[in-house]
């Protein structure tokens, strides 16, 4: 029973709660499969972690020493350094390879704080609903109007420059979107059977929000999330673009096109090639969250 | 629109429903745009900067010091300094700019027509690119159309707006030397055109001047096409998804029935259906226009309010910076309410309320 076989996952009288919810994720994986292209974002993504895990190991340059500032700076790109060098003689493939880690750990972090927000937000105006409903859902209203990357900067520039403010203000602009979504899907199962029966046997509020109404809200907001992940590195490839975010000689990869913006004409590996690691990562993302809500969510397939 | 409606009763309870509508739409805009008012606030009062600091410097006496502190009213409640602050920017003062001295109002108004005129290029060349793209799409669904707006609109959604125009400057400008490089209008021309709108393809035109107008257009045509694409790429995307509902509904099949040539029902039956919806979508791409233009006006020296705005944020010039942020906060509720209201008064469904 325990071994994890195909016959086990895909068993059509699951003895197990466990055994229920696994069968479940296999079987989203196995329609996601047939998907070739969000088999190519996920790839994308999986060579994303791993090049961000194993940096030390990848990178043949230390990304914050240059080399001899006399013979070595903005070199073309060569076998010795595959991306070239920039203008402090720095190898820009071993800037890449560390800057995988700098953008992981914002989409991670964005992630970890706007997500709990959102549900927190939704669930209780939707479950509450009266003028609990109406204050939440007006702030979040409010955060709405302002376009993302507009609020973004009037935060950062509240905060000061810096890759910690960056997230943060990303994160307060991304929770909105999922409030609403969260607080649609209360509406939908507020009023069910099984919520009154919670509440019948004296369940508290807070008891049928986290362990009732949450967990169901869960999955559509994570495709949500998943699917705003490219626009989160790209949130934050522009404040570092424009000097807000990962501070130099940090190698954020927005910071290195600014960078290499100065000699854009004679030397343009400098600020293309940072770019193309931003957009490859971002249609990885792009493309593994389409072929999720196309998965998960089949109303969505036009 | 094409209701028969005729009768003066019906168009009377119509029209009531739409003023119901609107001034409940109304009201909901200002309640957001309060919450505008105090989310700025907000942000200038976490300012990790001494505002009296900012003033007087780091030099001056205690005495200054506390004098500036009682003048900048930082000595009452937080919610009189709210109410104070609310007073301000209703009468459409956002205070004097760190850098350029002037009030921020009077900056903004010179810096904007150049966004405005920037973004209004941009969205007629999405609009017009955008919307065929996406009919024809929608027509042959998986044929190359199709293909083409879905490869275009990853990208679009994918590649950060400022790299592609980096490269757009590098290819079309430093390489093939077709369009002219970063700014609005090369300095030669500068004083010889009178500023009379602001937008300066116009003003060259009513003057008749036109080598600026050819020097103009040339300079604006990268940048808006650059902005008109990430348009364009959601244009086209919610036009075919519009179409493929229009082309899937019973009068369509009436039509083909009748013997309506498929041209007719594509482009003048089905397209005017999803015409309503769509001005909604236009409406709400200018507005992200503007998001779009703060990086864009970097990249390509424009000086529009992106580049007011990124840098008051170099020179943590924090009126300058939320008074942008309030400015542009505002455009954007007031294209959505604009749409909305566009959307109620054209569509006769939303009309009578459904």
């Amino acid at each position: 029973m325990s071994a994890l076989s195909r016959e086990w996952l895909l068993s059509e009288q699951p003895t197990s709660r466990r055994q229920a919810r696994l069968g479940q994720v296999y079987r989203t994986w196995l329609s996601l499969r047939s998907n070739w292209l969000a088999m190519v974002g996920l790839g994308i993504i999986v060579v994303l972690i791993l090049v961000a895990l194993f940096a030390d190991v990848i990178a043949p340059y230390d990304p914050l020493a240059g080399g001899d500032l006399r013979t070595a700076r903005l070199l073309p790109p060569s076998w010795e350094h595959p991306f070239g060098t920039d203008e402090q003689a720095r190898d820009i493939f071993s800037r890449i390879v560390y800057g995988s880690r700098l953008t992981l750990m914002v989409v991670a972090l964005v992630a970890v704080i706007a997500t709990p927000i959102g549900l927190l937000v939704g669930t209780t105006a939707g479950y509450f609903g009266g003028w609990v409903d109406t204050v939440l859902m007006r702030t979040t209203d409010i955060f709405l109007a302002f376009p993302r990357l507009i609020l973004a900067l009037a935060f950062v520039a509240a905060l000061g420059p810096g890759i910690e403010n960056a997230i943060i203000a990303i994160a307060i602009t991304s929770w909105p979107p999922y409030a609403r979504l969260a607080r649609a899907e209360t509406l939908t199962i507020r009023d069910s059977d099984f919520i009154n029966a919670a509440r019948l046997q004296g369940a508290s509020s807070l008891r049928i929000l986290w362990g009732h109404v949450t967990p169901l809200c869960l999955s559509s907001v994570i495709i949500r999330v998943t699917l705003d992940m490219a626009g989160i590195i790209l949130t934050a490839a522009g404040l570092g673009f424009l000097g807000l975010g990962a501070q130099p000689p940090q190698p954020e990869w927005g910071a290195m096109i600014a960078a290499g913006r100065r000699f854009l004409i004679d030397f343009w590996w400098v600020a293309t090639i940072p770019g193309i690691a931003i957009f490859t990562v971002s249609l990885g993302f792009n493309l593994l969250g389409d072929g999720l809500r196309d998965v998960l969510d089949p109303k969505a397939r036009k | 629109m094409a209701l028969a409606d005729t009768s003066g009763e019906g168009r009377a309870s119509a029209l009531r429903s739409f003023s119901v509508k609107a001034a409940k739409l109304i009201l909901s805009v200002a309640v957001t745009f309060f919450g505008l008012l105090l989310v700025t606030f907000l942000i200038g009062r976490v300012v990790p900067v001494d505002p009296v600091l900012a003033v007087v410097g780091d030099r001056a006496s205690q005495s200054t010091y506390d004098k500036v502190f009682i003048e900048l009213g930082l000595d009452k409640p937080l919610w009189e300094q709210f109410l104070i602050y609310l007073q301000k920017m209703l009468s459409g003062s956002f205070g004097e700019s760190l850098l350029t001295k002037k009030p921020i109002a009077e900056d903004i108004a010179r810096v904007f027509p150049a966004t405005l005129e920037l973004a209004s290029v941009a969205i007629i060349i999405g609009t017009l690119i955008g919307i065929p793209a996406g009919v024809l799409a929608a027509v042959r669904q998986g044929g190359l159309a199709d293909q083409v707006v879905r490869v275009l609109g990853l990208v679009g959604y994918s590649a950060p707006i400022f790299w592609l125009g980096l490269i757009g400057l590098l290819v079309f400008y430093a390489s093939l030397g077709w369009v002219a490089g970063p700014g609005r209008i090369d300095i030669a021309y500068e004083y010889s055109v009178t500023r009379q709108t602001g937008l300066l393809l116009i003003d060259t035109a009513m003057q008749g001047q036109w080598a600026a107008f050819r020097n103009v257009f040339s300079h604006i045509i990268l940048p808006a096409s650059l902005l008109g694409y990430f348009s364009m790429a959601y244009i086209s995307r919610m036009t075919r998804s519009f179409m493929l509902q229009e082309l899937s509904q019973e009068y369509v099949v009436t039509a083909r029935v009748k013997g309506v040539p498929e041209w007719r029902i594509i482009w003048l039956h089905a397209l005017r259906n999803a015409a309503v919806p769509l001005i909604t979508v236009v409406a709400l791409s200018y507005a992200n226009l503007l998001e779009g233009s703060v990086l864009t006006e970097t990249v390509f020296a424009w000086p529009g309010l992106g580049q007011y705005l990124t840098n008051s944020l170099q020179n943590a010039d924090m009126n300058a910076v939320l008074g942008c942020t309030l400015i542009i906060g505002a455009i954007f509720v007031g294209l959505n309410l604009f749409s909305d209201l566009l959307y109620s008064l054209l569509d006769p469904r939303v009309r009578r309320g459904r």
